[in-house]
């Protein structure tokens, strides 16, 4: 054991002396999934976060030092992530820590980050407790209330008044997601008609699809991710369910309609400001540099991932110092950020306020149907 | 009624799966009494093998641009199956070859110089990237060279293993492997989720009481009893068949008879391994799902219980668990219960067991003393 | 008289030992690593809890994160639901932080293994009709019924987790005190139940239950006990992970941290109280030690695994235990030219 403890010790002593030495380095934590059961959404995110650094160190770096990034893999485990976040901030020595998509991980990451008060920039976790956990912890999506709302909203103005919902059980902003949604949709005075759960790794969802079409709403609520979305998509098609689905960002993937097929088409869902339809100088640089590099089209995990990045970097370059709470500071500044899911600017909650968008699937685009900005929603 | 017959039409086609996937662990509990926990991951390489076969080794056509060639995709479609089929038995024979095989009869000199070759591709990929330019090369040399180095270390160990009788170690050996196989998968297919487009014509056809049924619903339902029947005929009538009833009766027995149970048992994790790769592929490309390193995870676990419930060992037994399995899962999941459905499986089963100890088709051993 | 003095000697010995050891570990430790050395400390525990069924009593379970998961969610659930409830009325609660804090936690411990002793009653109960892979499966199986269940709880959060449980075993030395006092109470449990006559007729029950059972032992009882034991000491490590972590959450709990423990009892050598220690140290933090291998440290993770798994079946100690003679006697071997055994 003691060997053990020592080689472990040694090892990130190794990196810490390396890091420490040169001083015309930043450091950036990032904590993310890579490998396990949510593997597919850290990796993306990764890819932006990455992308992001890239350029902003080929752009000169901060103050001309040089960004670098340390990511660590949490296998999709929340105790791990405390533990590499802890390595990140006291062995790295880390000034900011990005990171992670689910909200349960970064609820039990960010008192460590809180606690050597390190701010924590998270990318798309949208749980609204996460930035609760301290003055430190930030994000730059909206929060499920927000988009829930939206969707709410949506379905009624668009004249449905009985909504059935399918959620992923496994998966915690589905789950609040749907949650939100039956509120907004209820105070409307929609009905919900149906609720059905699935989880993650199912592969056969007619059971459930056939007892909400036995219910007869007018259109179905399913707020899971793209990876299982598709195929739910041609499974009520298959059992004769032709009414639209809605969803929310987790939709948004280049993916998505390879999974669907057809099955999709004419259905909506809400996402950040990010579209390949949109005529954004931003947006456009963002989507041709990322295929150039990764030979793959980004989706919204990997926008965001590349706005919590630039976010930060943006704030050290304001921050009137290279520490936790100097970026910290500069980071609770921010006010107008252009990032490629929208102009960011975050409020005394730390969250970030930007206007969603409502989707229309049509073949393999997705047209931009309406626009949501928070002071509508009364937010 | 018409939802119970919908619901019941939904559970035996996903019964049938499972039954496919249950009867590769039966087997292999026969003749080895090991839950091979790796099978589950030869099913989602055989969702792999599917998805490349149908998207970049064979010239499938797309339906929505060229409706005329749905015969020709369904000829393809034969060809990726067998494909799927054999490159699985391929790697059920491997798995069997070099990770449980030295569990029974001890270490060879060739088992170092495959271990050598699966580590050097992780090694390599310390100093650069290993799937794509020269890296498949390097590693392999890297490998091989591994496996000289490791050579004299598995010799001197093998005149040390002791080898155990308890099934315990070969349990964690397959749960090894199984780790191995995602992880692995991982590396080399990437994280993000691939889906197989239409390639084969779908029809829902309208049954008296309207009820409905999908063509690919009737495919994976049709392959698979086909798949069993021959599965049975092989095990019954054939000498290898023969051979591994014998072995699964008592394996010492079977090796004094003459039998060579080492090839027997390779056999058996090749007709294990293809009926897995069948199922993967078949899911894959019918159903449309997510394929990623972690197809194999769920369905793996449930085919494993209805092989359980059925009776390990027994082949009936994993059909009719399967079914079981299949059609409970529906209707729990079409109920107002549907979050609790993993756990409901799991209810039957123990409460199954409680009442029959040995399944509902094994053999009940009675112990001697 | 003697033997009960030296006794509580011994006991009083090892927890100012224990007490030294904190601080001066944590006093030296970096944060992560005596993080990975509390994470060691849960596994641990986890590991010779199992030990406790699955290496003694030779009763195949294979899902003892369903009784982690019991413990660690009806301790969180105490102090962050229950206890500020039952604080208005009992004063002795309200003293605050150390004595009140000290006496929430000790409470937690006492609901947490009650609770999942409980749930090992239930597993151990089918133990006596059901044997081997048939045993197995039925303890997995309802490791996952224990997670579901959570799942669908909103009360402690389903999904998304129970956060914000407060860390009453404080984060330095005073941690290290209560996850390694822990462990060291599992250790004596095991090591004294070895030598005494109820530990002979568990092992009896491992070596051959029809043999037991003519001579007279109770093997139901046994295989109970040996259930309650085993998975009340899990419940007590999931306490300790829930005031440690603040947060759990139902995924942390899954079929592979059954898996996980499983094979650090088997990988330790089956028995082996020692054994298990060891491995569930490699197992924690052998991980955390292939961090520099990046994309490839789960690869080659699974392939140590396979390949020591092949190398020594026994496990590394076998039914074996470390001791000082057996240490003894290696290098006086190797001193004396080392002859091939």
């Amino acid at each position: 054991m003691a060997a053990l403890i020592v080689s472990i010790g040694l090892n990130g002593c190794k990196q810490q002396g390396g890091s420490a030495a040169d001083s015309n380095e930043i450091i950036i934590g990032e904590y993310a999934s890579l490998t396990g059961t949510t593997a597919t959404f850290g990796v993306s995110t990764h890819n932006g976060v990455l992308l992001a650094i890239e350029e902003a160190n080929a752009a000169g770096g901060v103050n001309g030092k040089k960004i670098k990034l340390i990511t660590e893999d949490d296998r999709s485990k929340a105790d791990e992530a405390r533990v590499v976040v802890t390595k990140l901030v006291t062995q790295n020595k880390a000034v900011a820590v990005l990171g992670e998509v689910a909200s349960t991980r970064s609820m039990t990451a960010a008192p460590v980050c809180q606690q050597y008060k390190v701010p924590m920039v998270s990318p798309s976790s949208t749980n609204p407790e996460v930035t609760r956990k301290g003055d430190y912890i930030f994000r730059v999506c909206f929060t499920d209330d927000f988009q829930a709302a939206v969707v709410g909203k949506f379905a009624y103005d668009k004249g449905y008044r009985k909504a059935a919902i399918f959620k992923d059980m496994k998966n915690d902003y589905s789950v609040a997601f749907a949650d939100n949604f039956a509120k907004s949709f209820i105070k409307q005075g929609g009905k919900v008609v149906g609720e059905q759960s699935y989880q993650e790794g199912d592969t056969d969802f007619k059971s459930q699809l056939n007892t909400l079409k036995a219910a007869g709403p007018d259109a179905i609520l399913c707020p899971g991710y793209y990876s299982e979305v598709g195929t739910i998509g041609r499974q009520a098609r298959e059992i004769g369910l032709n009414v639209p689905i809605l969803g929310g960002d987790g939709w948004d993937s280049p993916k998505l309609v390879p999974g669907a097929g057809t099955a999709l088409n004419g259905c909506y869902f809400s996402n950040h400001r990010f579209s390949r339809e949109l005529d954004l100088p931003e947006v456009k640089a963002f989507i041709a540099n990322f295929k150039k590099k990764y030979n793959e089209e980004p989706d919204a995990l990997a926008a965001l991932g590349y706005d919590a990045a630039g976010l930060v970097v943006d704030a050290m370059k304001r921050a009137a110092k290279l520490d936790g709470p100097g970026i910290r500071d500069a980071i609770a500044r921010t006010e107008g950020f252009k990032g490629v899911t929208g102009v960011i600017t975050l409020d005394k909650n730390r969250n970030a306020r930007k206007e969603a968008l409502i989707l229309r699937i049509d073949g393999d685009v997705f047209r931009v149907e309406k626009t949501y900005r928070p002071e509508e929603l009364g937010q | 009624m018409q939802q119970i017959a919908q619901q019941l039409i939904y559970g035996i086609q996903l019964g049938s799966l499972y039954a496919l996937i249950a009867l590769g662990y039966t087997m292999v509990y026969g003749v080895l009494r090991l839950i091979n926990f790796a099978h589950g991951d030869v099913y989602m390489v055989g969702a792999f093998v599917g998805f490349y076969a149908c998207t970049r080794w064979l010239p499938f056509k797309d339906l929505a641009v060229h409706p005329e060639a749905a015969g020709a995709n369904i000829a393809l479609a034969v060809v990726a199956l067998l494909l799927a089929m054999a490159i699985c038995s391929a790697m059920g024979v491997l798995i069997e070859r070099f990770a449980y095989r030295p569990l029974r009869n001890g270490l060879q000199k060739a088992d170092a110089h495959f271990w050598g070759l699966v580590l050097g591709f992780p090694i390599t990929g310390l100093f650069m990237p290993v799937f794509n330019g020269w890296g498949p090369l390097v590693a392999v040399v890297v490998g091989v060279g591994v496996g000289f180095a490791m050579r004299p270390l598995v010799a001197w160990l093998a005149r040390r293993v002791k080898l155990s009788e308890s099934r315990l170690n070969a349990l964690i050996t397959a749960i090894g492997v199984s780790l191995l196989l995602e992880n692995g998968g991982l590396l080399v297919f990437g994280a993000n989720p691939n889906f197989i487009p239409n390639i084969l014509p779908e029809r829902t056809y309208m049954l008296p009481g309207g009820v409905m049924v999908g063509s690919s619903q009737l495919t994976i339902l049709g392959v698979s009893l086909v798949l069993m029947l021959s599965l049975r005929y092989i095990v019954m009538y054939t000498r290898p068949g023969k051979a591994m009833r014998a072995i699964s009766h008592d394996i010492e027995a079977a090796k004094l008879m003459g039998i060579d149970t080492d090839r027997v048992i390779a056999f058996t994790f090749a007709l294990g391994g293809s009926l897995a790769g069948a199922g993967g592929a078949m899911v894959a490309a019918l159903t449309h799902v997510k394929i990623t390193p972690l197809f194999g995870l769920l369905p793996g676990l449930k085919a494993f219980v209805a092989a359980v419930l059925g009776g390990a060992g027994s082949l009936p037994g994993a059909m009719v668990g399967g079914l079981l399995m299949g059609s409970a899962e529906s209707f729990v999941a079409g109920s107002s219960l549907s979050m609790f459905r993993d756990a409901i499986a799991f209810c039957v089963l123990i409460i199954i067991l409680l009442v029959r100890p040995a399944g509902l088709m094994g053999r009940h051993v009675p112990e001697k003393v | 008289m003697r033997w009960l003095a030296l006794r509580t000697l011994t006991v009083l010995g090892c927890l100012a030992a224990l007490a030294v050891v904190s601080k001066l570990l944590s006093a030296n430790l970096d944060t992560y690593v005596f993080l990975v050395v509390i994470q060691c400390g849960v596994a641990m525990t986890l590991a010779a809890s199992l030990n406790l069924i699955n290496g003694i009593t030779g009763q195949f379970s294979i899902g003892h994160a369903g009784f982690y998961a019991a413990g660690a969610y009806v301790g969180a659930a105490w102090t962050v639901l229950w206890q500020p409830i039952v604080v208005r009325h009992v004063p002795l609660l309200q003293l605050g932080a150390p004595v009140g804090d000290t006496l929430t936690l000790l409470i937690a411990i006492v609901v947490g293994a009650a609770a999942a002793a409980v749930a090992g009653v239930v597993v151990g109960l089918p133990s006596l009709r059901l044997r081997g892979d048939y045993l197995a499966i039925v303890t997995l199986g309802f490791g996952e019924v224990i997670r579901v269940v959570i799942l669908n709880i909103d009360a402690v959060g389903g999904a998304r987790g129970l956060t914000g449980i407060p860390t009453l075993v404080g984060s330095g030395d005073l941690a290290f005190f209560w996850v390694f006092g822990l462990v060291l109470a599992v250790v004596a449990l095991s090591r004294n139940l070895m030598r005494t006559t109820r530990g002979l007729t568990w092992l009896a029950v491992r070596e051959d239950e029809i043999a037991a059972d003519a001579m007279g032992v109770d093997t139901t009882r046994v295989k109970v006990s040996a259930f309650v034991v085993g998975s009340a000491f899990a419940g007590v490590a999931g306490v300790m992970y829930a005031h440690y972590f603040t947060s759990i959450s139902p995924d942390v709990f899954g079929m592979d941290m059954s898996i996980i423990i499983t094979t650090m009892v088997v990988l330790g050598g089956t028995g082996s109280v020692s054994g298990s220690l060891l491995a569930a140290i490699v197992l924690t933090a052998l991980p955390e030690f292939l961090r520099f291998m990046q994309d490839y440290r789960m690869v080659i993770f699974s392939t140590m695994l396979v390949v020591v798994m092949l190398t020594r079946p026994q496990g590394m100690f076998g039914h074996g235990e470390i001791s000082f003679a057996k240490l003894k006697q290696l290098f006086g071997r190797r001193a004396a030219g080392g002859a091939k055994p």
